[in-house]
């Protein structure tokens, strides 16, 4: 641990750095949610003792080098790709514990085709999604996930529906598919909110090391920078504007004893 | 007690199954498409049962990720496809280059551009030697004539992908893949054996990294944003490219006292073949020169068969004119060049390459 993160004298540690994530400086933006969605994940590794042999699909987007920061096995996939390489990897190493690392527009747009088949398939695999809307990397570009009226680089008047279409609802379509086990649709915009996301990619991890299928969790994260607003105000954003239309939950759980629990409930039991 | 057959009766493309699975292959991912579909339906039932992976692809996109995904685990893999499916998968072939991963590609060439048809063609000659996809890279491409040839160079596809850590295709056609021909399906003297071949990804493959004999995580990647990193990389990959020279063949028929070389490979070579040696029964001084890798190609052998500007060179290939390049930069002016290309879905015969031959003996059409 860096010196700097140690605690001093007459100092007491209650905030650890998990071993999982690198002490690398990261290159995101200032109230990126990428962060906290790899703490998250490098967390739960840690936790349920999977790093060791656990092997990470990074895709293209803001979180390309995802694996300068989350210190385990990993292999770069092309733009979309990531769940096909993910069950490349899962069917040659079957011991192993696979997960991908997938942006909106890589996972949504071009990415959906291979997305969708590897979740029908039932690979065992866990797909980490972090939909904030927009193109990061390329500069704020619309996105299969960009909300009705959202102002982007080439939505400049907003999302129209007769022009672009609606929101793409990955948590949704992932739940209608057979070989899918676990889907649900969390959020990165409070401390509640980011505990019950840590909630969901720890049960997402256990269901791919107990062999029960493909499982899923969408992050609903701020991009400020391509939002043209505050930190804080993501924040707010998420919750006024992204929840609505993205409601958060269990969308599909083959390991609960009851029928999931319809989106809107699940909110309310969170948020 | 019966004692299995020395030599089978089998397709190419199921030549090219029991190759792979010889050689050591664990994964297959692929498309339906003609004329290749052999190659998954046998992997579908031969491969489960030696305990490995097939996995029929939404896409030949899917299929050759998988393929990566398979092959940065070190496990001898491989997909397979012919002509537009192949153009789908550069940009994937291209990544694998960049991150040194030693995948295997079977390209059963059917006529293009476009859907063309399912008939034999060597017009994907291009897309396989200059490489279809992005940035500075370079892939072996291995091109069987015989269905034999195609079991025995799964051994060398295998054995090359690991030794350089790079992509290799093995580029055959209709006629290859789908012509039925005795077998005998018994690895090649110096083949690797499947564990040997594993053992060399041992230093790179990915498989959680308490595995690894320094338990440090690795990273295949072929992002390199550094300033300095990616001429670095380049240039260490343009190193393995030169070394990669040194595995260049080719097989000479008739060739010492040719007044003529044919230079043809694949199908087209084989028939070639025939209608050379008819006219060297015939009295005619021709030979043939059949590349067996056409990259990288054979030039230093074929340049060492110009001998002070008597001997002429003529080009057969079934296409508009693509290896005819690599034959004239490798001939560099120093003797006569000529061509003769075949058109897609027309099925020659050793009789219809007779007149070419021969004008071209004569010194005829210089194209
Ligand atoms: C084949 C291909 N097309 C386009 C790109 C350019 N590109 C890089 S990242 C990206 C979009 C990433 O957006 P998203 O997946 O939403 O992730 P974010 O950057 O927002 O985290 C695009 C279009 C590319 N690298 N490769």
């Amino acid at each position: 641990m860096s010196e700097l993160l140690k605690a001093r004298a007459g100092e007491k540690l209650i905030f650890d750095h998990p071993s999982v994530l690198s002490e690398a400086v990261t290159h995101y933006c200032p109230g990126c949610h990428h962060g906290i969605a790899h703490r998250l994940v490098a967390e739960v590794l840690e936790e349920l003792e999977l790093a060791s042999r656990a092997i990470m699909v990074a895709s293209v987007g803001c979180s390309v080098i995802s694996y300068d920061y989350i210190s385990v096995d990993s292999v770069e996939s092309p733009h979309g790709r990531a769940c096909a390489v993910a069950t490349g990897v899962k069917r040659a190493r079957p011991d192993t514990i696979v997960f991908t690392y997938q942006g909106d527009g890589d996972m949504g747009a071009i990415g959906l085709a291979e997305s969708l088949h590897a979740a029908a398939r039932g690979e065992h695999i866990t797909a980490v999604f972090v939909n904030n809307t927009v193109y990061g990397m390329t500069g704020g570009q619309m996105a299969p996930t960009t909300l009705l009226g959202q102002k982007t680089t080439t939505t400049p008047m907003g999302r129209r529906m007769e022009l672009e279409g609606g929101p793409v609802h990955m948590a949704e379509m992932m739940s209608q598919l057979a070989g899918v086990a676990y889907a649900e649709r969390c959020s990165l915009d409070s401390v509640r909110h980011i505990r019950a996301a840590q909630d969901a990619i720890r049960k997402a991890f256990s269901i791919q090391a107990k062999g029960l299928g493909f499982s899923f969790v969408e992050l609903l994260s701020g991009c400020p920078t391509n939002w043209h607003m505050d930190p804080v105000r993501a924040n707010t954003r998420i919750r006024e504007e992204m929840i609505p239309v993205f409601p958060l939950g269990v969308y599909k759980d083959i390991t609960a004893q009851a029928v999931p629990v319809i989106a809107d409930k699940v909110v309310e039991g969170r948020s | 007690m019966s004692q299995a057959p020395e030599r089978i009766l089998i397709k190419g493309n199921e030549a090219i199954v029991r190759g792979a699975l010889d050689a050591g292959c664990r994964c297959y991912f692929g498309y339906p498409i003609t004329p290749q579909n052999e190659i998954p339906e046998a992997f579908s039932s031969m491969l489960p049962e030696q305990g490995g992976s097939f996995v029929q692809a939404e896409s030949e996109l899917a299929a050759v990720n998988m393929l990566l995904g398979a092959a940065a685990c070190g496990i001898p893999a491989m997909t397979s496809s012919s002509s537009c499916g192949i153009a789908l998968m550069q940009e994937t072939i291209s990544y694998m280059a960049g991150s040194c991963v030693p995948g295997v590609i079977v390209n059963m060439m059917r006529g293009g551009p476009g859907l063309g048809d399912i008939g034999p063609s060597q017009s994907d000659y291009f897309q396989a030697v200059k490489g279809g996809g992005n940035g500075d890279h370079r892939n072996f491409v291995l091109a069987p004539a015989t269905a034999q040839e195609c079991y025995d160079m799964m051994f060398s596809a295998f054995a090359l992908a690991f030794k350089y850590r790079n992509p290799v295709m093995v580029l055959g056609d209709a006629i290859v893949g789908q012509m039925k021909e005795p077998v005998r399906c018994v690895p090649p003297k110096h083949a690797l054996t499947p564990e040997q071949l594993m053992q060399q990804g041992e230093d790179w493959r990915l498989e959680g990294y308490d595995r690894h004999a320094v338990p440090e995580p690795r990273v295949l990647r072929s992002l390199l944003l550094k300033e300095g990193q990616l001429a670095a990389h380049n240039r260490s990959l343009h190193e393995k490219y030169s070394a990669m020279r040194q595995e260049a063949a080719a097989e000479q028929v008739f060739c010492d006292d040719a007044s003529l070389v044919v230079v043809a490979f694949g199908s087209i070579a084989r028939i070639a073949h025939s209608a050379v040696r008819h006219l060297r029964q015939a009295g005619h001084k021709v030979g043939l020169f059949r590349p067996t890798t056409l990259y990288p190609f054979p030039e230093e052998a074929l340049r060492a068969l110009i001998s002070s500007g008597k001997r002429r060179f003529l080009v057969i290939e079934q296409n508009l004119g693509q290896m005819v390049e690599d034959v004239r930069l490798a001939i560099d002016g120093q003797a006569p060049v000529s061509w003769h290309g075949i058109l897609p879905d027309l099925y020659v015969g050793a009789e219809t390459l007779r007149a070419p031959i021969l004008e071209a003996l004569e010194g005829g059409k210089h194209v």
